[in-house]
């Protein structure tokens, strides 16, 4: 084969056999980049077509306004209107600007109150799963059955349990009108998200603890480290990088919720209304342009989220890619 | 791994008392999840069989079954069992292809070294938060002008939008926590960079691959705007779509029984194949080499 030729003295000594790749640094670097590209390319490709034309078309999108409109001198105009920014401005002024601030609110709302009830149960979820050895595949398929549910279908199962003659009330006691517009609306809806969702952290987490080595926690337990210590010192560290990406998609994936609300309470109803709700709402109205502009403002403010996000908590999940990096690199010098 | 349990199993009975209880703890604790993650499930299944006429009842055991509920599911114009082939067609294409493209983007980004890496992560992670209702209008524009509306396609590449990036994101933590000395040591041994992938990453990144396909099949099968947007025809709905289109045979305000009934019949594929995927990972946990 042609690179044992290549291969110095002073490189490690190995068969020849399927030896292809060069010990030198530089001949790595180089094969690897390639490759690289070569792995990379269709993903890059399909997201292109999917999201990123998409998104750009959206954006030309907010920038006109469709449909039948008076000009200015008072002539049905038909078709596409270029209008600059008079959508964005609209959204902020006057009623609409209230519609828009109330569902700007709900949606943060929404956002921290589920998230963070989720990353609980779903944390204490996965570390009962992970102690229990009888019984655990039963826990773990009946972990999944919340999640499985699609969430139109537990939007209309929890509307079902939050009718005013439901079980919900039955349970309780009490005469809540769960699905009218008010703050029992805003409950209802945290109530069935987390219900449904933290399943998910759940299985994530428990994935990340089955990676940790059982050893580990022996070397603890003779060290004296009790559970609590165990888990603040070796468990939450070791599944962190699990948990921030488990936690990340869900901020990602509450901050444009709109299933479960809809069907659970309904469109238009100011206590529950979404951003993206909000904009599906002008849609459905065939206000392309208007819709495109929530939609462009939601997409930026989740922009805002996430680079805060991956700056102050993750930005050890790519330090962790450089650092393994570095240590090939070091690795490879030392052998070379 | 009961194996490795049982000795620290015999040695708690020096401690009777508090063993005891540290024993009954762990059951508790699966009493308390699964009576929370079951519960409103299981109130799905006892209003899907109840009678019609009985349905606003709050017993936790119906009166009288039924499959009343069921037969209407299938009854009627509601063409279901065509609604649960597309939502098959769609979903396992999704998850088949996603995993195929993505295993190979992960495996490059936690494993090889290029320039502007941290520039495709974020790429990647970025389209993750594009909001759908932002991707959907311009998209359905694009299907109806090439005459994929009604068409597989037209459902399968907008998912891919979704459930591509969180199959790469998850499998390139995973791949990042697995030891990188065993691949080192096959291409010592001399294994090419690919052998070294097929005979020593790929079993060892089995359980996270199959947790991941799980994961993106539920998010396929459970997709919902896009099915309903790009799809006008009964045929080609799926079955989420299908169900929110049901209406009442006795004439309700909304057939909540029928309803309930074909979620049942909905979640019923998913626990098969979460069945089925939970063996492997069970399997490929013991066998690991991981530990």
């Amino acid at each position: 084969m042609a690179t044992t030729v290549k291969n110095r003295p002073d490189a490690v000594p190995r068969p020849a056999a399927g030896a292809r790749r060069g010990r030198r640094p530089k001949g790595d670097a180089q094969s690897s980049r390639r490759l690289a590209a070569v792995l990379l390319s269709p993903t890059l490709l399909v997201l292109a077509l999917v999201v990123g034309y998409p998104v750009i078309a959206g954006f030309r999108e907010s920038l006109y306004s469709r449909g039948q409109q008076l000009d200015a001198d008072g002539f049905v105009v038909e078709g596409e209107r270029f209008v600059g920014l008079d959508n964005y401005t609209a959204v902020f002024s006057g009623d609409r600007g209230d519609a828009f601030w109330n569902a700007f609110y709900n949606t943060t709302f929404f956002t921290v109150t589920t998230v963070a009830l989720e990353t609980v149960i779903g944390v204490v979820m996965a570390l009962i799963m992970h102690q229990a050895f009888r019984g655990r595949a039963f826990v773990r398929a009946s972990i999944l059955v919340p999640w499985a549910i699609p969430t139109a279908i537990s939007g209309l199962l929890w509307r079902w349990i939050f009718q005013h003659d439901g079980v919900a009330n039955a349970v309780l006691r009490q005469q809540v009108l769960w699905t009218a517009d008010g703050l029992e609306s805003k409950i209802a809806v945290i109530i069935a998200e987390v219900w449904k969702t933290s399943p998910f952290i759940g299985l994530l987490v428990l994935a990340g603890l089955q990676m940790i080595p059982r050893e580990v926690y022996e070397a603890a337990r003779v060290d004296g480290a009790g559970p609590l210590q165990r888990f603040w010192r070796i468990t939450l560290p070791l599944v962190k990088p699990t948990l921030l990406v488990a936690v990340l998609f869900r901020m990602l994936d509450a901050l444009r919720m709109f299933d479960l609300p809809a069907v659970l309470i309904g469109v238009n109803k100011d206590s529950v209304e979404t951003l993206t709700m909000l904009s599906w709402f002008e849609a459905n109205n065939v206000r392309y342009g208007s819709a495109a502009a929530y939609a462009t403002i939601l997409f930026v403010y989740i922009a805002v989220i996430a680079y805060l996000f991956v700056r102050l908590l993750g930005a050890d999940i790519i330090g962790q890619a450089k650092q393994t990096g570095k240590q090939r690199q070091t690795r490879k010098k030392a052998k070379a | 791994m009961t194996a490795v349990r049982a000795p620290r199993a015999a040695a708690r009975p020096a401690k009777p008392w508090p063993a005891r209880l540290r024993g009954a703890l762990p059951y508790a604790g699966i009493a308390l999840v699964a009576l929370y993650c079951l519960a409103p499930f299981y109130w799905m299944v006892i209003s899907a069989f109840r009678r019609p006429q009985d349905q606003f009842d709050n017993t936790p055991v119906p009166v009288r079954w039924s499959v009343e509920n069921f037969t209407a599911v299938f009854g009627g114009n509601n063409d279901f069992g065509r609604a649960l082939l597309n939502s098959l067609i769609v979903a396992g294409t999704t998850t088949v292809l996603t995993l195929v493209i993505g295993v190979f983007t992960a495996y490059a980004l936690a494993r090889l070294n290029f320039p502007f890496k941290n520039a495709v992560l974020g790429i990647i992670i970025a389209t993750t938060m594009f909001p759908g209702i932002s991707q959907l209008i311009p998209l359905l524009k694009l299907f109806t002008d090439i005459g994929w509306i009604n068409t597989y396609q037209a459902m399968i590449l907008p998912s891919l939008g979704f459930a591509l990036p969180l199959t790469v994101w998850m499998l390139t933590t995973f791949f990042r926590q697995l030891p990188f000395e065993l691949e080192q040591a096959a291409m010592v041994d001399g294994c090419t960079r690919g052998q070294a992938f097929r005979k020593i990453i790929v079993p060892l990144a089995a359980p996270g691959v199959f947790t991941t396909a799980i994961i993106t099949f539920i998010a396929a099968w459970n997709e919902f705007v896009i099915a309903l947007s790009v799809v006008n025809e009964q045929q080609m709905q799926t079955a989420t779509v299908a169900i929110s289109k049901f209406t009442g045979i006795s004439g309700h305000d909304q057939p909540f029984g029928t309803q309930m009934a074909a979620g049942v019949i909905v979640t019923v594929p998913l626990v098969i194949v979460v069945l089925i995927f939970q063996r492997r990972i069970v399997a490929g946990l013991a066998a690991g080499g991981v530990k």
